[in-house]
């Protein structure tokens, strides 16, 4: 049984900058189906014709919102099945790393231009679970990753 | 027009009040100010505020903009890196409860010596800054993607063939 689309991204973020960021990164997509889940439908006038689910936004200091992000998150998982999921954080992109392991995609984390003295904390956590984990700050690369290729500007 | 914006995530009245008597202060001197506060429960005296803006309205108010006055949000400051506008920001502090930690500090500190965006670290230097707006350095332009080397290292990732394809 297939169980993901080879040619399927599901480009994952929080709100605000991650948000922001995460659009950023479009160009890489191209040749690509798109599929987007973020944490507020005001985003969705953002980009054209993509297919977009809206998940909770959570902190690790809310566990109810952080259960409720994660089952939302493996429906989507379930139901578009990427390849690839690629994120720029934070608590969605943590999770839907872990989630799109266990279905076998490839993943990607971008950690945010904001985090410029350490990686965010999911950052941290993300990186044993991203095959491509990126910082964008090269005084915080490290050769076992994170690693520094350029920026969102 | 001075746009100024504090982001959804959470209001940041030092900000909104330091702008508010800047213009009180300067009366028919002042720049037209419009600005969007956040869910707080105090509201300027002096200036055209909203509460939140969806993403176009948002988009139209930063092009109407002469300069943007904002928080340190890094969408905030790429926006305006994106559009060429000139940014002052002063950054949220987390002992003030403006925020839950004080990456803001960090972020404008590298921020400021690689884009040339300005920054208010309290309210007297804002309004102070405030007094020569017409003047605020250009930030360095950001167009509106990721760095070339970027987008590349995603597309070399994104077109490895996956080590078991299984369609």
């Amino acid at each position: 049984m297939t169980l993901r689309s080879s040619k399927k991204i599901l480009a994952v973020s929080s709100g605000g900058g991650h948000w922001v960021e995460l659009l950023r990164l479009v160009p890489a997509f191209d040749g690509w189906e798109v599929v987007y889940a973020t944490v507020s439908e005001a985003y969705r006038s953002d980009i054209e014709n993509a297919r977009f689910h809206v998940v909770r936004d959570a902190t690790r200091w809310n566990w109810i919102r952080l259960v409720e992000l994660a089952v939302k998150l493996c429906w989507v998982m379930w139901s578009e099945r990427p390849g690839v999921v690629i994120t720029t954080g934070a608590a969605p992109g943590y999770f839907a790393l872990r989630l799109g392991k266990l279905i076998g995609a490839r993943t990607v984390w971008v950690d945010s231009v904001a985090n410029v003295e350490e990686l965010s904390m999911s950052g941290q956590m993300a990186g044993r679970y991203a095959d491509l984990w990126l910082t964008q700050w090269a005084h915080l690369a490290r050769s076992n990753g994170p690693h520094y290729k350029g920026r969102v500007f | 027009m001075i746009f100024v914006t504090v982001g959804a995530q959470m209001p940041f009245d030092r900000l909104i009040r330091a702008v508010d008597e800047w213009v009180k202060h300067r009366g028919s001197d002042a720049a037209d100010v419009f600005a969007q506060i956040g869910a707080s429960k105090w509201s300027p005296q002096h200036v055209e505020w909203v509460s939140f803006l969806d993403p176009p309205q948002f988009r139209r108010k930063y092009q109407e903009a002469d300069v943007i006055v904002a928080h340190a949000g890094t969408g905030t400051i790429l926006t305006a890196m994106e559009l060429g506008k000139p940014i002052l920001v002063m950054p949220r502090r987390a002992e003030l409860l403006e925020t839950r930690n004080d990456h803001q500090l960090a972020t404008v500190n590298r921020f400021e010596s690689i884009t040339g965006i300005s920054v208010a670290w309290n309210e007297d230097e804002l309004k102070k800054k405030l007094d020569t707006v017409d003047s605020l350095p250009v930030v360095s332009s950001a167009g509106r993607y990721a760095s070339a080397q970027l987008i590349d290292e995603l597309r070399q990732f994104l077109n490895l063939s996956p080590s078991h394809d299984d369609e």
